[in-house]
């Protein structure tokens, strides 16, 4: 597994909602000001938004099956990468449905249809996508956004 | 940020080139589901294009994109037409990351939209 970059432990946000979808807005309204706070351009501060919004919404749908009252937790981290590149890290947990982390596919876009676009967005919009099983129960997903782009190593 | 009890459709225009729905606001999985009620509405007389006017419109996810997909099957099912008109950026880019931006018709205004 390769290295974790390293969290500015000043610069983190822990939240807590419950599972209604009501509170997407307030969700999205956090990770805009804190992608906002670490110097990411507005196209960017969009896809990060965009990729937690479609990120809790899974956890909404499918792992609490439309259920309202469960909690899900949110770290928001700002980190930097071994390349020192500035980012954010954002961890979503929940205690709901398991699944098999190798199951959680974006789907062929050229089947255009309803439905299944969310995963396809995450792991288009954020530069690092990992999921898994918590020993409790319950999914682990985190994603990680670097500021720019990264430099090709030189040979 | 739009109340989010606040309906996203803003207004229904029936005209005799089409029908015209106006959306407004944040278009998330809490709205999606009344945004399918209205628009299933809208064609249940089968206009002959259905125009949906996005330019009020801040934000939507893939529950948005997903209600739309599902609507111009409908439409295409009866022959009918549907567009989009003027979406910002920020919507612009969801479309574009899914491919849906070359899927649906785009137009720039409402009277452009109701004459192709």
């Amino acid at each position: 597994m390769a290295k974790r970059p390293s969290p500015n432990d000043s610069r983190a946000v822990d939240l807590s909602i419950l599972s209604d979808p009501k509170n997407l807005a307030v969700a999205r309204t956090a990770a805009e000001q804190m992608a906002r706070e670490e110097g990411f351009v507005p196209a960017d501060v969009d896809g990060i938004v965009l990729a937690i919004d479609e990120a809790l919404a899974n956890i909404m749908r499918h792992g609490y099956e439309g259920r309202k009252d469960c909690e899900i937790n949110i770290r928001m981290e700002a980190i930097t990468g071994d390349d020192g590149r500035g980012g954010i890290r954002i961890i979503l947990e929940d205690s709901g449905k398991q699944v098999d982390p190798k199951a959680i596919k974006g789907r062929d876009l050229d089947d255009v249809r309803p439905g299944g676009l969310g995963v396809h967005i995450i792991r288009t919009v954020m530069d690092d996508v990992e999921y898994r099983r918590l020993e409790q129960g319950g999914m682990q997903l985190q994603m990680v956004k670097y500021a720019g782009d990264r430099e090709e190593p030189t040979t | 940020m739009a109340d989010a009890n606040d309906s996203p459709v803003k207004n229904v225009d029936v005209r005799a080139e089409g029908t015209v729905v106006v959306l407004t606001g944040e278009i998330d999985y809490n709205q999606s589901h009344k945004l399918l009620d209205v628009l299933n509405e809208a064609i249940e007389r089968r206009p002959a294009r259905l125009v949906i006017d996005l330019a009020a419109v801040e934000y939507m996810d893939s529950s948005g994109l997903g209600t739309l997909v599902k609507i111009f099957q409908q439409v295409n099912a009866y022959k009918g037409k549907m567009a989009l008109v003027a979406m910002n950026d920020r919507v612009h880019s969801a479309f574009e990351i899914t491919r849906l931006d070359q899927f649906f018709a785009i137009h720039q205004t409402v009277d452009e939209a109701l004459q192709a």
